[in-house]
């Protein structure tokens, strides 16, 4: 708008120029936000650990004939975790895993989003018959224990890891579609939607180009929410055997630990750097969705 | 719920305006609304656990027999029994015509009927979820409560980070820490409660409901630990909703004690939308109890599942599945119902 080169910049530049100035406002805020940025702060930590676990431990990590260790070793210096029933280092082990549950919570999480506002946006956009059949559905998705379908999907379906990425994202959508459909209705009464359609803006424009933009703040918040509960989700469906047993991920792990017998003989050091591990990634992801919620609407105050 | 001043003059003048003979009218057209919205779900749910169980690949009676040498007979026999040999759509008219008299075929593991285990199971799962939740819903409120009151204060962001914690802790893994710490005992420590099970056997009248008792701390504890966090989070955002309000400042101008305006009006008014949304987490208190009952070896339908699985026992785990999706279903109805009677603007 207050350009100094004296020629009026194109609706492009003007329209990247508003995006960076609002990104810079959403980023000046959400650094208020004190539990919001230890969530960040972990979480890039452990993605670098993640995208870098190849350089600190080598891939045969998960071989169980290469294995360095004597099985079921208590911490030592040399192998600070300890070792599982086959004489694999529990570091590597854990370290490894991280990029088995990141990776499933984050495509799962992905997935379950973009349903949600699909369906959400249309809901909201298409009244009719078509929004009272879609939220229907989705009520009916928000009232079944999203768990036990969740199994169901994965015994139906081959053990991989697109299966439970399925089976996560086509059970944990509904709470998106709701948020999406009622941020639609309060952006579709807006003057310049009506504006648009006067000047022509069919179904697919105002969706994409008027809708969308306005709702994916929330879709953002929405997503890193997910995720945590998409890792949670990835560890159950692991710990109870659905997981893809040819790949290391922490549920994965915790089931292997129970199966080994850790429990009964008290080898607490196997069962608990997975679980804190979980428990760290999921802590993470919430803060940092309830921070970015609560800059979006400071009136929620969820996380003062 | 509770009768001050305020509301009084305002349903006063509603009820000159005549909008009270309409409210008894509506009651029974939403109360028959939800009744029809369950009972579509219900049947969705039916088909979805016909039509969902059989897109399994292979072939559920080889399954059965587990790998061994079988005849061709045999097979067919098995077939028949199980009423596998009849076309797709006359399985799904005989499972649905079953199904509404409560019965879900024989297990395939069990070899007795799907019913028998089940009801076997309920009670159990009954106790230990009816005690979870009484306590998880009573500590979360309450907590959630205090922390919205004194938003922003110590005892505020104690509750709060510890509800986040325990939120995002993995039921199933709290629990077997809590075996190992509790049951099998680490170092000195002896271990204080049994590591599973609901009964020691051998003990009869007081002394096995005190046994019963002791079997039951840690799982209610594993619950009641996961589960309170979104109670607690969801009470607390309700009544910081309601803490702007103008009716608590007249509370408050009438010269009421901050106590009595807590609990008279700010508590009541939060509690509806935290009703419905304790009902609409239950799906995730399944979830819960299907795993807390795994670890402690609880024998309810938590702990029956995942020995479903394991098989996989098809008309077990639907079976199940059914039981599962109704019991929310059922539970969401009945907010439904009870919601216009704590709050009678929302049948209007």
């Amino acid at each position: 708008m207050t350009t100094s080169t004296g020629t009026a910049p194109s609706p492009r530049a003007l329209a990247r120029q508003r995006r960076r100035a609002s990104v810079a406002r959403f980023w000046r805020r959400y650094r208020a936000e004190r539990a919001g940025l230890y969530g960040l702060a972990v979480l890039v930590l452990c993605a670098l650990l993640a995208l870098f676990a190849p350089v600190f431990v080598g891939s045969d990590v998960s071989s169980v004939t290469e294995a360095p260790g004597r099985p079921m070793q208590s911490p030592s210096a040399e192998f600070p975790l300890g070792t599982d029933q086959f004489g694999r280092d529990l570091l590597g082990l854990v370290i490894w895993g991280s990029r088995v549950s990141l990776l499933v919570g984050l495509l799962a999480a992905v997935l379950s989003v973009a349903i949600g506002t699909l369906i959400g946006v249309t809901a909201g956009h298409f009244k009719g018959w078509y929004a009272t059949v879609m939220m229907r559905v989705t009520d009916w998705f928000l009232v079944m224990p999203t768990l036990v379908l969740a199994i169901a999907l994965v015994t139906v379906m081959s053990r991989s890891l697109t299966t439970i990425v399925v089976a996560i994202g086509v059970t944990t959508w509904p709470t998106t579609a709701r948020l999406v459909r009622a941020q639609t209705l309060a952006v579709e009464t807006r003057p310049y939607i009506e504006r648009a359609k006067a000047l022509g803006g069919g179904h697919w424009h105002i969706m994409s180009r008027h809708v969308l933009p306005n709702v994916m703040p929330l879709v953002l918040a929405q997503t890193t929410l997910i995720i945590s509960s998409a890792i949670l989700a990835e560890a159950t469906l692991a710990f109870l055997g659905l997981g893809d047993p040819t790949v290391v991920s922490w549920g994965g792990l915790l089931q292997d630990a129970r199966e080994a017998g850790a429990v009964s003989a008290g080898d607490w050091w196997y069962l608990v750097p997975p679980g804190i591990a979980i428990a760290v990634v999921a802590l993470a992801f919430t803060l940092c969705g309830r921070a970015v919620e609560s800059v979006l609407n400071p009136r929620l105050g969820v996380s003062r | 719920m509770t009768a001050d001043a305020t509301p009084a003059l305002v349903e006063e003048r509603q009820t000159a305006a005549g909008p009270r003979v309409r409210k008894r009218s509506a009651y029974p057209r939403y109360l028959a609304g939800k009744v029809a919205g369950a009972a579509v779900s219900l049947l969705a749910v039916l088909v979805t656990s016909f039509f969902l169980f059989r897109l399994i690949p292979g072939d559920p009676v080889k399954t059965m027999t587990g790998g061994r040498q079988v005849s061709a007979e045999q097979l067919a026999a098995y077939r028949e029994e199980f009423g596998l040999d009849l076309p797709l759509w006359r399985q799904f008219t005989d499972y649905c015509g079953k199904a509404l008299t409560g019965d879900f075929g024989t297990s395939y593991q069990f070899r007795t009927p799907v019913v028998d285990k089940i009801t076997e199971a309920l009670p159990n799962t009954l106790l230990l979820t009816g005690t979870a939740f009484v306590l998880y819903t009573a500590l979360g409120i309450f907590l959630g409560t205090r922390s919205a009151w004194r938003r922003g204060g110590l005892g505020d962001r104690v509750n709060t980070g510890l509800a986040l914690t325990l939120y995002s802790i993995p039921s199933f893994w709290l629990g077997l820490l809590l075996i190992i710490v509790l049951s099998v005992g680490i170092g000195p420590l002896p271990g204080l409660f049994p590591t599973g099970g609901m009964e020691s056997g051998g003990e009869e009248g007081f002394a096995y409901v005190l046994d019963v008792a002791h079997h039951l701390v840690l799982p209610v504890v594993t619950l009641v630990a996961v589960e309170y966090g979104q109670t607690l989070l969801v009470t607390r955002s309700a009544l910081l909703d309601e803490m702007g309000s103008d009716y608590l400042t007249t509370a408050r101008a009438k010269g009421l004690r901050d106590d009595l305006v807590r609990r008279r009006h700010a508590v009541p008014n939060a509690l509806l939308p935290t009703v419905t949304l304790i009902f609409i987490n239950l799906g995730r208190t399944v979830a819960g109890v299907i795993l807390v009952e795994t670890v402690f070896s609880w024998p309810g339908l938590g702990g029956l599942f995942y020995q479903a699985l394991s098989v996989p026992d098809l008309p077990l785990v639907q079976g199940l599945f059914f039981v599962f999706a109704a019991a929310v279903i059922l539970m969401n109805t009945l907010a439904d119902l009870v919601y216009p009677l704590l709050d009678p603007r929302v049948a209007r």
